[in-house]
């Protein structure tokens, strides 16, 4: 049988101007294990209608923290990726 | 604990929240909307939010806050939603032994909250456009550099 690496599922949250590029607040993104928050954001620009407008480096969350780029992903993580933060 | 809301923000709660006979200094800061020179005739901004991670990054913040200014109560509201110019959109309360305390929680989590806290919003002009906005209000439609 052939080798196939392990895969996850990560949800992908989109907010504010980046829900309104891809028409949608969620996806479900299949990447191949190990992968990065990188990877995810990458997959998510090649795959999504309307996500190549959203900046190759935005930033992003893991689980309700803020990461960098380089932060690995689990199956079943919730990674965010947020527009230029506007609060207060 | 929950530090949003829809509706108007109620500084006497938030007050309420903090106030104690040991504290002695009490700093409030209040965020409104504003259409001043720089803004081309805003009516309101609409507010959004990731709000789950706003509940646990706001948490984090005001549990930072008491570490630095120990025996410091500290209260947050950030309200979501249309928001007409001149009404507050965020209030911070702190209040601790001394005033010098209650300033440097205040001021902590308010930026902080500038930092990290996953809020947007759109201003709503007279003209009729709708555009969003960075913390400083320019248009976000140039791609951001990463933190």
């Amino acid at each position: 049988m052939p080798f196939a690496p392990p895969s996850g599922t990560i949800r992908v949250r989109f907010f504010a101007r980046y829900a309104e590029l891809v028409g949608r607040a969620e996806a479900a993104v299949s990447v191949p294990l190990p992968a990065t928050v990188g990877d995810v954001v990458r997959r998510v620009r090649e795959q999504l209608p309307g996500a190549c407008d959203i900046p190759e480096r935005p930033l992003t969350a893991v689980n309700l923290r803020h990461v960098k780029l380089d932060a690995s992903v689990r199956d079943g993580d919730e990674v965010a990726l947020l527009p230029p933060i506007a609060g207060g | 604990m929950t530090y949003l809301t829809r509706d108007p923000i109620a500084l006497d709660a938030l007050l309420a929240e903090v106030s104690s006979p040991a504290r002695g200094g009490t700093c409030a800061f209040l965020g409104t909307v504003r259409n001043g020179p720089d803004e081309a005739g805003v009516t309101a901004i609409e507010y959004s939010a990731y709000d789950v991670m706003v509940e646990a990054e706001l948490e984090r913040i005001t549990a930072e806050a008491r570490e630095r200014c120990p025996g410091a109560g500290v209260a947050v509201r950030h309200r979501l939603g249309m928001i007409p110019v001149g009404e507050a959109s965020i209030a911070i309360v702190a209040a601790a032994s001394h005033r010098a305390q209650a300033f440097e929680a205040c001021r902590y989590v308010i930026e902080e909250v500038k930092r990290r806290v996953p809020v947007w919003k759109k201003e709503l002009r007279a003209d009729g456009s709708a555009v969003w906005v960075d913390a400083s209000g320019h248009p976000t439609t140039s791609p951001p550099a990463h933190v």
